[in-house]
Formats: structure tokens, sequence, C-alpha cells
């Protein structure tokens, strides 16, 4: 079913940038301490302090602005952001006004499923920021006081904002994905929306086609979305209430103000903030306490290069070297880079990128989601190095064991010193003593024929079945065969049968 | 003459040949304070115990021929404004009674490594505002020269403290003309470095792009001596001027030679005390006497200097104060009765079914950061606060502060052309004498043009310099102005100790 309507949605993305220290003086970032416990006097604003720049993020920061294709102009300064809330110690947030350090980048997203055609998100701008502290209210209301966490103030925050360019909540979740996975690519961020160091606020309106032509509702911002599921969730809601609100109004853009509607996330919907906390004078103007900043030539060259193979080029280089579908390399590509150089190894060592695209994103992943484990945990506590993976899947290529029996051993390998069959399996054990001490061994092929051969003579309605044509009638003897050999690879019976009675007939 | 009359380095080089010990002078200016302070009020606080130590520390030094700093010994007053570890630092203002700082500012951490001698803390205009020292929170300053008069402000107290001999030593903050106003009306030397030249770190804010911190004393060589020891880059301040400090107090003896002093026309327009001008053309022929020449030049856009200082420096001011909200450390309004005047409001909106009236009201938050914000500050800087939250507004941006900026711009721009022709430039400091205190209270708009000849070194970023340069009538202080180019203090120094030696207006001691 389509809408009547276009959903128009622009995000504004706040990423912590991870430094060790903050934005303008020497604390620590660290998550999770205790509540003011990483301050001192620059951070908490008191009276005579003075912020100095902290290099580490402008270079993080520029090294983002690059990988997002943005502009960098020649000259950028940091403005003051004024507004009082008990969170932000100074009365000001220290921001990028009318010169952001960054501006017109863009980042292409796609979908593997072809959801949607591939499109190329503009961003409007990037530009670096602190962050304020965090206020925790007694949710008991009238009474109980309201701490301050100070801890969070002054954390540097690359504020990154797209173009109303997306047209659906798959959209905006899929350009969230493929930022935070550029972001991690090209280690800025660890973008952990749970610790807040990714958080997203969306502005949305729809273009609806009337009879007297097209108009748009107008633009609602939401926030509090915790996660890239609840930021769907959010969209799916609000674009459908938009519409009925439009049904019942009337109203279009400009003839109602900017609306900020917080997403509450137990009860799925958005509702109005007061419209108090949104109009606001930031009285914005040049913080003259720090000096504007003029990025040269070298430093832009150097945050380029420092970029490293980022996640679109990684995946058509795994589609042309490897030849793997654009599926299978969205899905390596999407793990991370640990996971890529390993399907990389594996894939280089067996030769077969197909083979072991199988192997890496059904059985690894597989292993790592069902047990909540990385893959170093994978590799360095199991053993199932590149190497190893690709020992195993070559011994299929070679019909050593049936992919079946490979599993089997794929599978022992993961329960490493978990399990104890004839003998404890041991990190370093190599696929045939696994093999070996769970019993799989290859079977010789005159044994194989042997075996046939007193299946066929036991069972003569089977070989008569075939002889009328019927080749699937050999399938009633592979259970037979496995009882009486367990290693036996049931396509080598069924090959080994019908050779057998065509030969004799 | 009491040793308290001598200049600082005359009490260093006694220091240094044992005629005095530190605890000596210490005490002499404990003494001093004790004795004279109730009438002139330039103190704050005085450390007594502190001081002593320190004193008693740098004898030892002394005493054991360890190395000691360059001001070793040497008593000095401070600002309430700089911040100063586990002291009080109120900047005049109730919002700050009782804010102790948990670190110092990099001036007073320099002062303590040169080993002198932190005798207390001076009153001040409320966070540095005001030309009088009359908007301390606090108390009343008296021109120890006249004690029905200013000393000026915002930096009163420590020119007061100085003219009245109870401390060889001070440090002034000058935003607008701070130093060199109080200096001015109260006979001493004191001086704006250039913008950079010594670390902001520490000094509570009140126009961060024109704040400048700055010596004070009796002779322009003391003032070379402390410069010297207060000035250089701060990896603290980004604002700082990361070059060498040239040895002022070494160089400072040495006159100019060739010396190209300019005359603005336009300092001496109407308006200008014919006893100061006449002082202050007097000071011209004792330097065209030493062999300088005078050159006739304009500073054209001088006369919008007032106008545009007094959009800069309260939107910076609106900024820097938001912090002062009650929310984590200083004054904070009375809980019980805001709650209760919030309450009795509600109810009375209840009663009258006024549902728009109760949509507005405050939250406890906001009531009690207006609250704490209207009780915690002073008229003045309300005022400020106020002139500058609306020159920063959406729709008034471009017609105030960003016009504001570009005159700035045109002023520094005069200045640079002067000093294409000119060495330093030279004029009164003020178009009068020291006023009489409470003249001008009411009158803020007149109080804000006493900054005519002063506000322009600070939009510009230049140095400027006052010393005294006669004395009227009836025996107030008249000052003169001179200023150099960016980070030519070492010139500004020399300028004026040819004229000061020349002259001997410095040996001049306010008779209280």
């Amino acid at each position: 079913m389509t809408e009547p309507y276009t959903t128009v949605i622009g995000l504004e993305v706040h990423v912590q940038l991870s430094t060790a220290s903050k934005l303008f003086c020497g604390c620590s970032t660290r998550f999770g301490a205790e509540p003011n416990t990483q301050t001192c006097p620059v951070c908490i604003g008191l009276p005579g302090t003075l912020p100095v720049m902290n290099r580490r993020a402008l270079e993080l920061a520029l090294k983002t602005a690059v990988a997002l294709e943005c502009e960098i102009p020649p000259y950028t300064k940091w403005d003051r952001k004024q507004y009082y809330y008990p969170d932000l110690p100074k009365g000001y947030q220290i921001s990028q006004y009318d010169l952001p350090m960054s501006a017109r980048g863009r980042l292409s997203i796609s979908d593997p499923k072809d959801r949607f055609a591939p499109k190329t998100v503009r961003i409007i701008r990037a530009h670096l920021e602190e962050d304020a502290g965090k206020s925790l209210h007694d949710e008991a209301a009238g009474k109980g006081d309201s701490l301050i966490d100070l801890n969070r103030t002054g954390t540097p925050l690359l504020e990154i904002v797209s173009e109303p360019d997306l047209r659906s909540s798959l959209e905006a979740s899929t350009f969230l994905k493929e930022l935070r996975l550029l972001l991690t690519y090209i280690g800025v961020s660890d973008c952990n929306m749970q610790e807040g160091s990714l958080r997203v606020d969306a502005n949305i309106n729809l273009h609806i086609d009337t009879p007297k032509g097209k108009v748009a509702t107008p633009i609602v911002e939401i926030k509090n979305m915790n996660s890239f599921r609840a930021v769907e969730r959010a969209l799916d809601y609000e674009a459908p209430r938009q519409y009925r609100e439009w049904q019942e109004t009337a109203r279009v853009l400009g003839e109602a103000p900017k609306q900020t509607r917080g997403w509450d996330d137990v009860a799925g919907v958005t509702r109005a903030q007061r419209s108090k906390e949104e109009s606001s004078d930031y009285r914005y103007f040049p913080d003259p306490d720090l000096v504007p900043v003029v990025f040269s030539a070298a430093q832009i060259d150097a945050a380029k290069a420092s970029l490293g193979e980022l996640p679109a080029a990684l995946r058509s280089r795994l589609e042309t070297e490897y030849g793997l579908p654009a599926y299978d390399a969205d899905v390596i590509v999407n793990q991370g880079q640990p996971l890529v150089a390993y399907y990389r190894a594996v894939a280089d060592a067996c030769g077969d990128g197909k083979l072991a695209s199988n192997w890496v994103t059904q059985d690894v992943l597989r292993v790592l989601k069902e047990r909540d484990w990385s893959l170093e945990t994978l590799v360095q506590q199991r053993g199932i190095t590149s190497d190893w993976l690709a020992d195993l899947i070559n011994k299929t290529i070679l019909g050593e064991f049936p992919r079946s029996q490979a599993k089997q051993i794929f599978d022992a390998k993961v329960r490493t010193v978990e399990i104890n069959i004839t003998m404890q399996i041991e990190i370093t054990d190599s696929v045939g003593v696994v093999a070996q001490k769970i019993g799989i061994s290859r079977v010789d092929d005159s044994e194989l024929t042997e075996l046939c051969r007193q299946l066929l003579a036991a069972n003569p309605k089977v070989v008569a079945d075939v002889l009328a044509g019927n080749s699937k009638a050999v399938s009633s003897l592979i259970g037979q065969a496995k009882k009486s050999n367990p290693n036996v690879d049931p396509n080598r019976v069924r090959e080994v049968c019908l050779e057998l009675i065509n030969a004799t007939h | 003459m009491s040793i308290l009359e001598r200049t600082a380095c005359q009490l260093l080089r006694d220091l240094e040949a044992g005629e005095i010990s530190a605890v000596e002078l210490a005490t002499a200016c404990i003494e001093r304070i004790s004795a004279t302070d109730d009438r002139v009020g330039a103190f704050l606080r005085v450390d007594e115990k502190r001081a002593l130590a320190q004193a008693a520390a740098v004898d030892a030094k002394r005493a054991k021929k360890q190395p000691v700093g360059k001001l070793a010994g040497l008593p000095i007053a401070v600002k309430d404004v700089l911040c100063d570890r586990g002291q009080l630092t109120t900047c005049a203002s109730r919002m700050l009674a009782d804010f102790r700082p948990p670190y110092d500012s990099t001036v007073v951490a320099k002062l303590n490594a040169a080993d002198a001698v932190l005798l207390g803390r001076t009153n001040m205009d409320e966070f540095a505002m005001g030309g009088s020292t009359e908007n301390s929170a606090f108390q009343t300053t008296h021109n120890p020269w006249d004690l029905d008069r200013t000393p000026g402000g915002s930096s009163g107290g420590s020119a007061a403290a100085v003219a009245a001999s109870m401390v060889p030593l001070s440090i002034g903050t000058d935003t607008g003309g701070s130093i060199r106003q109080p200096a001015g009306l109260c006979g001493i030397v004191g001086m704006k470095p250039t913008y950079g030249r010594v670390s902001r770190y520490g000094l509570v804010a009140f126009a961060s792009s024109l704040d400048q911190v700055g010596p004070m004393a009796h002779s322009v060589e003391d003032v070379a001596l402390l410069l010297e020891a207060i000035a250089g880059h701060d990896p603290h301040d980004s604002t700082s001027l990361n070059e060498p400090v040239p040895a002022y107090s070494q160089s400072v003896n040495e006159p100019l030679t060739g010396l190209r002093i300019g005359v603005a026309r336009e300092h001496f327009a109407a308006g200008l005390d014919a006893e100061v001008e006449t002082a202050v053309r007097d000071a011209f022929k004792v330097y065209e006497k030493l062999g300088a020449k005078l050159v006739d030049i304009s500073l054209p856009h001088g006369k919008h200097g007032v106008a545009t200082y007094y959009v800069i420096a309260p939107s910076e001011a609106s900024s820097n104060l938001a912090r002062y909200d009650g929310a984590h450390y200083g004054y904070r309004t009375n809980e019980q009765e805001m709650l209760a005047e919030l309450a009795a409001e509600r109810k009375k909106l209840q009663a009258a079914g006024d549902q728009r009236g109760l949509d507005n009201l405050d939250t406890a938050l906001v009531r009690m950061y207006r609250r704490t914000r209207a009780e915690g500050f002073g008229a003045e800087v309300k005022r400020r606060i106020m002139l500058g939250t609306y020159s920063l507004s959406a729709g008034y941006y471009d017609a105030y502060y960003l016009k504001a900026l570009k005159v700035r711009r045109l002023i520094r721009q005069d200045f640079d052309r002067a000093f294409d022709e000119v060495d330093l430039i030279a004029g009164p400091i003020t178009a009068s004498p020291a006023f009489k205190l409470g003249e001008m209270t009411d009158d803020p708009l007149a109080m804000y043009l006493v900054d005519l000849y002063t506000v322009s070194a600070n939009l510009a970023g230049i140095p400027g310099l006052c010393l005294p340069c006669g004395q009227t009538k009836s025996g107030l202080p008249i000052g003169l102005q001179l200023q150099a180019p960016i980070l030519q203090e070492e010139r500004l120094l020399r300028g004026a100790r040819m004229f000061e030696t020349a002259a001997d207006w410095h040996n001049m001691r306010a008779p209280l």
C-alpha cells in the first residue's frame, strides 16, 4: 500500500569524538565514572577559566569531515550559543554558528534487499562543539531535587546535519547505520547509542499531493530517540500522525511554528513538548576566548590520507575482487573492519571467495551472534583462525569431508575446551585432529563401494525402482549406509549406488 | 620620608642590601593600612598572616643566599578579580561574596613565583564595571589626595592603595581604562599592556576581548619591573601572545632618541578641563626639551570609541556573567521565600481564573535564576547585562554588535596609520581631575563618557600607560597618557621614564 504523501526526513546527529580528554581541558571523557569526578575548573566554567582547543578533537573532526566528502572552508571559528540550564554551567555552549568547520558533504546509502533505490544523501554541515552535562530529575513530581552530573560537560561533539533527502524510516535508519559504520571505520567515535556517544534528532514533514497541487505539512523535530529502532518507530508513527493532523486542520508549512516532539518509546507515540522550551534566541556571537582556526592544505591532505579504505569502497572491492554478490559484500563490510580482514584472509587462503563468504556470513556470524562473542574470542580462545577455517573449506573443496561433516568439525571447534567426547578439543587442534577426535574419518573408496554393493544386494526393490527410472529411490539407502558407517558422505553413497546399478544392468 | 614612600625599585635595592627585611617592610605596610585605610577604603581584605609568612620565607631565602624571584619581598595588593586558590575572590559583588576559587590565576601564580608578598585584595567596581569604584557591593574607596573624591575605577582600590603609600605595587585590570584612569586620578603610574601580553587565565572575565591585567606603582621603573614579572605566554589562555618578554626593568632607563610623539587633535576638543590641558601641554614641552619631535596626528574614529565600547563590552559581559545563576556556586536566592512567592502567585492566578497567567508563571528553576540575579548583581552590572543582551539579540545583532566590530576595526586602523608616522601618542587620560564621590552616580551616561580617552587602546589592543604630569591648584593629580603600537611596551616604558626623570611628578605623595 502506498501512502498518499511523500515523507521528507532530515537528520541531525551528534557524535562524541573518541578523544582521551575533553574539548577544552584535560579532563577524561571516559563513560560511566562516578558523577562529577571528571571535572575541573575549566569544564565546570568557574569564573576566570578559559578554554583551550584540544588538537586531537580538531583532527578527528577534520577526519570525519573529509570522510563525509565535506568542503573544508579556509577559516573557521567558534561561537557561544547562549541559554540557561543547570547542566550548562557557563550559561553558553561553545559551538559553531555561521562558519562551521565543514559543509556540503555527502553519504551514499543503498539497500541490499532493494527496498529503496540507492541514493546520495547530502550533508549540510558538520561542526565541532562541546557537550553539556546531564540532568537527573527526580521523577516524583513536585518534590525531590534535580541532580547535575558534569562529567560529560565539555566532551567533544561533532554535529552532523543532513539535508532532508531521506524519504522513509528505512532510509533514515540505513543512513544512520552507514554513518555509524563510517565513523567506526575511521575510528573517530565508538558510536555507542546506549552510552550516548551517538544521538539523533529527526526533522520530518510530509509533501502531500492535493487537487490544488503539492502542499507541505509543518516541520516537526523529534527528540529522545535512543536506538535506531526507535528512530524507525518514531518516524513511522509521526508520518501518519502528521497526515491525520493535516486532514483535520489543513495547516501547512509556514502556518504553524516548527514543533518539537519527544518520542515515548514505551507508549510508542511522539508528544508535543512545551512551546516555552522551543522558542529561544541563542544570541550567538564569536567566542572571544578562542582563536579562529585555519586548516592548511597539508592538514586536509593528511586527514584524507589517514582515512584508510572506507565501507563503500570496500564493498565494491569485495564484489569485484572476490566475486561476491552485493548482499554478501554488504553483510561482511557492515560487520566492521576486523571481520573484513578475517574474511579476506580466509578467501585468499582457500581461493574461493563465495564459499569463504558462505562460511563467514553464515557459520561464523551465527556463532558470534548466538554466543555474543567478538571475532577475537573465536580466533584467540577457540583457535578458529582464518587459516584454520580456510583449511576446513579446502578439505570440503577437495572432497575430504562433505559440508555436513565440515560443519560438525566447525561446531566442535567452536566448543573447544567445553566438550569432551573421546578427547578434549584444544585451541591448537588442526582440522584433521578435530575430525579425528569427534570420530570423523575419510571413508575409503573401496570400503564405500563394498558397503553399497551389500546394501543393493539386500534391497532389490530399490534397484528395480531405479531401473524403472526413479533414481531418487536410492535415497532410502543413505540412512542405512550411515547407520553402518557414520562417516560416509551421503552424496557419495548416492553416486556409487547409481554407478553400481548402471554398471551391472 | 617613610620607607613606604620609596619606589618599589628603591625598596628592592634596600631589601637586597639588607637595609630592611621583607618582614619589616610587610609590617610597615600593615601598620600603614591600619592607620589610614579606614579613611581610604582601598582594601577589601588584608591577609597579615599570609603576608608575614611569605615575607619571612623570602628573608630566609636571602639569608641562605638562595636564588629569589624578581619581586622578592615586595608587598603587592591585588585587585579582587584575580583568582587566588582557596582565598575569597569576590569581584566586589554580592554574587561572589563567598566564592573561593580552587585554582590560582596565572598572574597570582607568577607573583608567588616571583616571591612577591601578597598583602591583600583591593576594592573595585563590581565585576570591574565602572570608573569610580562606587559600584562595589561592599565599600566606597576614597581618593587619598582628597577623601571626598573618587579614586577612579574600576581598579580604584589598587590605585588608592599605592597612592596612599600602603603598598608599593598593585595589580589592576583594564577593560576600558580601569588601570590608567584611576592611576591618573590618584597620581600614580598604571599600564595596560598589549592585549594578550599578560595571561587572562584566572581573571574573572568582564569583556574577554578587551580585558587585560596590568601593573600599578609609583614610578615607571616600578611598573616595568612588575610587568616583567607577570607578562608572558600562557598555554591556558589561547589569546595570550607567544612572544618573548623583554627585560623591561633593564631597558627602562635607556632614553629614546629621535622620539616622535603624536598629538591627536581630537584629544583637545571641547570639554577638556583647562588645568588638565595646561599640564598635558607642559608635558609636551618637557618632551621637546628632551629632544622629541611633536607631530600633529588625527584619530578620526576615536569619537566613536565610547559608543563602540559600550556595545562590545556589555555584549561580552552579558555572556560572561551568564554563569552566575545560583545553580553551582556563588549567591543563591532564599529558596523557601522563592517557593512561597511562587505559590502565592499561583494561588492568586487560580482565584482569578487567569489560565494564561498560570501558563506563563515561572517554573521554580526560572524564578530561582531571576531572583538570584536580581538580588546578586548591582545596578550597573544589571544595566550592562541588559545592554549586552539587547545588542546580541536576533534582529539587533547586525545593527549593534556587528557594526561595533566594524568601527572597532576602523579605530585600530586609525592607530596603525598614526604609528606609521610617530613612535608614541601622548594626551590627557581624562578630561578632568578626580570628581566628587556621588557626583555621577545618577548619570550613567556622563560616567561612561569619562572613558573617552581610554577605551580606544582596549578596542585596538595596543598598550597604554598613564603617569602623573601635574596637579591642579587644589592639589589633585593630573595624568598624562602615552600609547604605543602592539607589543611596544618597551618603547612605551622608556618614553615614559624619560619624562618621569625630567619632570619628577612621581615623587609627589598624597598628603594623607
